[in-house]
């Protein structure tokens, strides 16, 4: 995985200095960013950093005021009409994992295959349940989000991003709203497919994933793009002031 | 009071006519209601200042007025423009549009229910807008409006008996004849009195009926557990 991303692959996704204002307030200045096939890129950052709000520009749940992303060499800034085209192939988690509230643990997963792809009920069930068993949850197939513990609910939601076989999966801050028992089921069925290639964007708080699992980490602050440094680098503590600042102060 | 008068009432042409007259008056106003409500709370959802305003007046004018008054004015105005329309259109006409401002509110709490979030988780599958207005939103935004609706439903049946002073042989219209005729009000009206809370039950039950049916957790509850196994005692309740 990391040996691959040492090669000078084509990107999956490139983002070229994007400008982001709500009202007057700037959220994000000037961010760049690139990500390679099969590779995680942990976003790290304070609260308020625009960690989230440069997530959501990526599958244009947000539009960007400057800067231009690309996605396999498409500039996306350009395919406003055809949003929601895009979105079919970049998955996204929530941190309130936003399971349809009218809809069974399958039938969420089923949902977007069969109205968006057309696949047959049939078809769709069975890659719900396939689906279902890599997140450990065949067996409450049936059940819907209340019935479900939070950690379980997001394992489906991921199961429900997989479904439309996203070549890009967007995960946001997806831990921060769990309680602490069940972060680790979430971060273990992260961790599996980032290993298996599943190519990746995270942001997180969770440093002990980052080292687990990124390849890349990037670490925001005020709206910009402070570092981007290989997990090794990262860890070894040759980081910009800002972000040691930061590591200090959630890690103790 | 006779009880033979009222069993003759209850059974005859005139009265089932009139009753028939009353439910298919309210069935097609709830219905035509309902669309214009549907059609003015999405008005509101939408980003369009023009169409927002539409939806705003619309419920000014029609919630501001008596639904007497404006059966009265549809009934008695529309000719002087030249639109005819016979009683029973002009009964409909006017009481959907009064419907409509009612059934918007309803709808607009109905969507307003249904979190944002929900809609975006629908946008990044990949769903266009109409899609998750169709898939997410619209089906959780139902559940939430069923009770209030059953409530109109039910108003209906009785607004409608307004529609008799244009002349629509509705139930209160031919009990009212009826008795005129003999002066047997107690026996007309009680047999038209008889025909409104039969009317009114059966869409209690039809309410009922329709907020089990859209409860999303019957289907699978029921087919965890089937008859036998639930008669027998065996078979683990709830989960598998």
């Amino acid at each position: 995985m990391s040996i691959e991303s040492l090669q000078p692959l084509q990107p999956l996704l490139r983002v070229s200095r994007i400008d982001k204002s709500y009202g007057s307030t700037q959220i994000l200045k000037a961010c760049s960013l690139e990500i390679v096939p099969k590779e995680t890129i942990v976003v790290i950052g304070p609260s308020g950093s625009g960690k989230s709000t440069l997530l959501r520009c990526l599958n244009l749940l947000e539009t960007v005021d400057a800067g231009k992303i690309f996605f396999e060499g498409r500039e996306l800034t350009r395919e406003r009409n055809r949003q929601h085209l895009v979105r079919q192939e970049i998955g996204m988690v929530f941190q309130n994992f936003e399971l349809f509230s009218h809809l069974s643990a399958a039938e969420n997963i089923m949902l977007a295959p069969m109205k968006v792809l057309g696949m047959s009920r049939h078809d769709a069930h069975d890659l719900a349940l396939s689906l279902l068993d890599k997140v450990r949850l065949r067996d409450r197939a049936d059940a819907f989000a209340d019935e479900l513990s939070g950690g379980q609910q997001q394992r489906v939601a991921i199961a429900r991003a997989l479904a439309m076989k996203p070549k890009l999966m967007l995960y946001d801050e997806p831990t921060s709203a769990l309680d602490p028992e069940m972060i680790r089921e979430v971060l273990d069925v992260m961790a599996e497919l980032s290993a298996e290639g599943m190519t990746s964007i995270v942001v997180t708080h969770e440093m002990g994933f980052a080292r687990r699992a990124a390849d890349k980490i990037v670490f925001m602050d005020a709206g910009e793009v402070v570092e981007t440094a290989s997990r090794d680098q990262f860890f070894s503590g040759v980081v910009h002031e800002r972000a040691r600042r930061f590591l200090d102060q959630i890690l103790h | 009071m006779s009880l033979h008068l009222l069993l003759d009432y209850l059974g005859s042409a005139e009265f089932a006519r009139g009753a028939a007259v009353t439910l298919v008056l309210t069935l097609l106003s709830l219905f035509f209601g309902m669309v214009i409500g549907l059609a003015l709370a999405l008005f509101q959802a939408i980003p369009s200042r023009v169409a927002r305003t539409f939806s705003f007046a619309y419920l000014w004018l029609f919630r501001g007025t008596p639904v007497l008054f404006q059966i009265i004015f549809i009934y008695n105005v529309l000719p002087s423009f030249g639109i005819r329309f016979s009683a029973f259109v002009c009964a409909v006409l006017a009481l959907s549009l009064n419907e409509g401002a009612f059934m918007c509110e309803i709808f607009r709490s109905g969507l307003h229910s249904v979190k944002r979030g929900q809609r975006t988780a629908g946008l990044a599958l990949g769903m266009t807008g109409t899609k998750v207005l169709l898939h997410i939103v619209l089906p959780q935004a139902l559940r939430v409006v069923l009770p209030p609706i059953g409530n109109q439903m039910i108003g209906m049946l009785k607004l409608s008996a307004l529609v008799s002073v244009i002349a629509v042989q509705e139930l209160l219209l031919i009990a009212n004849q009826t008795a005129s005729a003999n002066f047997r009000y107690l026996e007309a009206l009680t047999a038209a009195g008889i025909y409104y809370l039969a009317l009114t039950t059966l869409f209690m039950l039809f309410q009922g009926w329709l907020e089990r049916s859209l409860d999303p957790k019957r289907k699978t509850r029921m087919r965890r557990i089937s008859l036998t196994e639930r008669l027998l005692g065996v078979g683990q309740p709830v989960v598998r």
